[in-house]
Formats: structure tokens, sequence, C-alpha cells
């Protein structure tokens, strides 16, 4: 069985990230970047389903700028098979990528698809229900606990009260939550052989795919800041500014 | 000019996270539809009734609805879309399941965790972990929005006297079945609807800690239970306390937070709250930097002079 998963390549999640003066957006020159958290949970669940047994084969894909190909090697290193590049500079919304991926999913013909629940960049958390829709197969989003089986996959999902259950007749797409597994370290001896594993590069115009973004920015800016507050001496005066201060008790 | 809401519920109460979206929409648009889909949700369609502002209330309802799957819930929300030009859900972990599915299929894009009406096409939604505010603006014929609970004050839910319409439900191949559920059961008041939460983090040490000095104080001030996410990696107490980024959003009236230092990634599910109270024996820990009240002391001398104090 061939799994699919996507990744996506955004500032790396210990950047404190600042907005540009123009308000056009964020400053992201000379920014680590790192492969998005949870697709690299993603990049793991395929790798153990392919440890297991269950996968024959995973392919890895990426939808933007050259740059990206150093995350694809990221994730050949943990242990993808090949990896797939669509690259453009052109801006991509998750509606676009989900084109992309359905494009990609059909050709290879992929039983599974993995993606992370949501990009720390953007904070969507769209694509992957976006693509399940355009597939027309059932979805688990938010998983923190996946098993294959009969042609089936038992998804357990992280909700708001709690926990749930979902089974899916496969193909079907699931996304991850932070849960689902740790991701192992990267090898040297792992990045060395990802070096001569195959990446294939190829462009949405060749998909035949429609990525014009719906959405425009008008601007972005700071959040509002937060006045400074006070340091209390002791539990007293704590109490004593929530009770007569705030009144909040 | 209509908008759809697709409601919060568990097929008997409607949950509050609709009031905060039933309030977005109807700065969208003053014609504003709810959809109940569920089984033997009649208490819910009758709640959503009540709601002021809302015109009209379609319940669907059908034992293949019952569990908020979303393949069915997709089909039953795209069999009446074309009507509107709004649809709108909160963005729970029900709404952000369902909404890209049904933008996807109407070939339009959705916009994410909205905290602000600018305009009737154009919305502010926080990225980066709320470090920043996009404004954005959709070209879209029909807009497709979850709802962030907290930059929305709640729709009155009382004094409304919409129409109740029943509508049959469309027909899913139905790839996709339930199997369980684990909910964490609480009588405590409801992570993202209480007006007082009490956090705590690794400055615990273990998940006996939490319950020692966490549970009571939350008892003490009638809260609900949050977590960082050290807290629950950590295994103290289950995954769905976790506030931040990819946790639940939350702006309580009061939000203590214990033993948490402050990563980005809290912060940005937090900061709204109104006040906010940081204990932590660190005096460089960033929670302090959003923190009204500041108290640098070892939890496990302060939180129970805080309990024995709050009597």
């Amino acid at each position: 069985m061939k799994i699919l998963v996507a990744v996506k390549r955004v500032v790396d999640y210990n950047v404190k990230i600042r907005v540009k003066s123009d308000n056009t957006g964020v400053d992201i020159a000379n920014v680590k970047m790192s492969m998005n958290p949870f697709d690299e949970i993603a990049v793991e669940e395929a790798v153990r389903l392919k440890e297991a047994g269950i996968a024959t084969e995973i392919v890895v894909v990426s939808a933007g700028a050259t740059q990206c190909q150093e995350t694809l090697r990221t994730a050949l290193a943990i242990g993808a098979d090949r990896a797939i590049l669509v690259e453009t500079d052109a801006e991509l919304q998750p509606l676009a990528v989900a084109k992309i991926l359905k494009a990609l999913v059909e050709k290879e013909q992929a039983q599974i698809v993995i993606l992370g629940k949501q990009a720390i960049d953007d904070d969507s958390n769209q694509t992957g229900q976006m693509l399940a829709s355009l597939l027309d197969v059932p979805q688990a989003t938010f998983a923190s606990k996946v098993v294959v089986a009969d042609g089936k996959v038992s998804v357990t999902r992280e909700v708001d009260g709690g926990l749930e259950t979902i089974s899916l007749v496969l193909p079907a797409v699931i996304t991850t939550d932070l849960r689902l597994n740790e991701p192992r370290y990267v090898t040297l001896p792992n990045i060395m052989k990802s070096k001569k594993k195959t990446l294939e590069i190829t462009k949405p115009e060749d998909l035949g795919v429609d990525i014009a973004p719906r959405l425009k920015t008008i601007k972005v800016e700071e959040p509002p800041k937060r006045s400074a507050g006070v340091m209390v001496a002791d539990v007293a005066a704590l109490v004593d500014k929530l009770k007569n201060e705030a009144k909040v008790i | 000019m209509t908008a759809l809401v697709i409601a919060e519920h568990d097929n008997s109460s409607l949950k509050v996270a609709t009031l905060h979206a039933v309030a977005a929409a109807l700065q969208c648009s003053p014609q504003v539809d709810i959809l109940v889909s569920g089984n033997g949700a009649t208490a819910v369609a009758q709640a959503a009734s009540q709601i002021l502002g809302v015109r009209k209330v379609i319940q669907v309802d059908d034992v293949r609805l019952a569990d908020q799957l979303a393949e069915p819930l997709a089909a039953q929300i795209l069999a009446i879309a074309h009507q509107y030009e709004y649809i709108l859900a909160p963005a729970t972990a029900n709404g952000k399941n369902v909404l890209p599915r049904v933008a996807a299929k109407l070939d339009v894009a959705q916009l994410s965790d909205i905290t602000k009406v600018v305009a009737s096409d154009t919305f502010e939604r926080p990225i980066y972990a709320g470090n920043a505010i996009a404004t954005v603006q959709s070209s879209d014929p029909i807009k497709v929005i979850t709802v962030r609970t907290t930059g929305f004050d709640p729709a009155v839910a009382s004094g409304g006297s919409a129409l109740i319409e029943s509508q049959v439900v469309t027909a899913d191949a139905g790839r996709s079945s339930f199997v369980g559920r684990e909910l964490t059961k609480s009588d405590r008041p409801e992570l993202t609807a209480a007006k007082i939460i009490v956090s705590g983090g690794r400055g615990l040490g273990s998940g006996d800690k939490y319950q020692e000095l966490i549970a009571p104080l939350a008892d003490k001030l009638g809260a609900a239970l949050g977590a960082s996410r050290a807290a629950v990696d950590a295994g103290y107490v289950p995954n769905n306390y976790q506030v931040g980024q990819t946790g639940k959003i939350v702006a309580p009236q009061l939000y203590i937070a214990v033993g948490i230092s402050g990563a980005i990634q809290h912060l940005a599910g937090m900061k709204d709250s109104k006040v906010i109270v940081a204990i932590n024996k660190d005096p460089e820990a960033p929670i302090f930097s959003v923190a009204d009240y500041g108290l640098v002391a070892d939890l496990n001398v302060a939180v129970p002079e805080l309990i024995a104090t709050l009597t």
C-alpha cells in the first residue's frame, strides 16, 4: 500500500516572528525555516506504518519555492522513499494545495494520505479536509492513534471533550495531532542516504491545476499588546488585587 | 445576503460556541439561519430558535447524523449551501473538521478562525500563533468561515422566536463510521466557556501535584481546568486540557497560570483573557510579560496559601 505525505516548509516554531514595517506580511528573510511540526509527525507515522509492514512505499510531497527541497530531504532522511516538489514562487492557499495534492494522489494511486492538521504559519487547518473533499474520500482529522487493518483505518481523534474513534474505508485522508507519535531524530547516515533518493520536480501547470489565490491579504499587523502588569509581593496582595482592583473573584 | 450557522451540539444541548458564531454571522448579514444536524436533537433546535436575531432553524434529524461525522454533515450543509452567501461555524473541533470539506466542494476558500468582521467581504484572523493579525478579503461568492469564539461576544440566547423547519436527510455513501468516544468526565465548567480557568504547567512536576494543587484551587473558584502542552506531554492531564495555538483558545475573565513558563504557543491560547495571573518561581518566565498580576513564588507554598486565603 502506498502512502502519500504532504509537508510544508514554515518558519521554525522557535522563531519569534516580526511583522514587516510596511504591514504587507511577516518578515521571513534570513529566518530559520523548518518542516511544519505536524507534518513531521505525519512523516513519522507513515514510516512506522512501513516498518510495521503495512505500507510499501512512502511518497512525500511539498509545494512551494525551490528551498522546499530541503524540507523534502528531511522527510527522506526520516524514512520516506521518494519525493515530489511542485515548484512555484506563487502564493499558495490551502484550496490550491489541496488541488495539487489531489492531482498527485490520483497519479500515484495512494491509499492513505497523511498531513499535519495545521501549518504553524497561517494556522489554517484546512488542507487535509479540502483534499478529502476533492477526492471524495473519508477523512479523520486530529489523529492521536492510527490502526490500519482489512482495507480500513481506525483513527482515534482529539476532539473538544476528549477522544473519539472512527473507522474509515480506504482510501482515506488523515491529519495528525500532536500526540500521534514522537518523530525520531534524523541520523547522519540517514541524511547521507536521503541524498541518493529520488526527488522529482514538477510544476502546478504540469498537473493542470488552477492555483489562483482566492483571498487577498490587505494588511498584516502586530496584535494589540497587553499593557504591563504588576508584580505582587505575596498571596495576600494577589487576592486583594483580584478582589478589589480587578474585581474578578 | 443571508448567513447559515452550523450549530455545535451533542444532540441534547446547544453549545455556547454557537452563540459566538451567530454573533459573527449577524455582523455579516441581518438574516441568519441555523442548521441543526443531529439525531433526536429537537431540544437543540428549540434552543437555537430562541436565539435573538435568528430568522429560521433548519432541523435535519437522522441516525446517520448522530455523531457529527464530516462526510454526512458536509453533505447536509452542501444540500442548502447555495441559498446562502455566508456559511459559518464556531472554530471548534467539529467546525474545523467539516467546513473546509464544504468549502472545497463549493470551490471557494475558507476563512479560518476569524476574530473580526471588518466589512462584508473583509475579515481579521490571527496567524503565526496570534503573533500577527491578517486582514483578508474574499472574492468568493460564498464565504465559508470558522469563528474564533473569543473574538465575538455571544448572541443573546433568549427572546427570539425563529421558525423551526424540518428537512429530510441527504443520503450519503457513508464510508466513515463512528466507533466510540471517551470524553473526560467533569463536573467543572467547560474550558472554552468558563469564566475562570486555573491552568497548570510543567513546574508542577507531576500529575499528582496537579490534582493536589490545581484541582482544589479550581474548585474553590468554580473554575475550569487547563494545562500547558508541557503538562499534557508529561502525562499530568488529558489532551483536551491543553490551552494554546493548537489546543483550546480561551478568553476567560480570569486565567491563573501556575508553573507555566509561557511559550508563545501557550500565550497564543490565553492572552486575550481579561485578567491574567501568573505564579512561577522563575522571575524571568515569559508568562510574566502578559500577566496583569505576577507572583514570583514556589507554587508548593503559594497555591495552598491561595486556597486557604480564598476560604
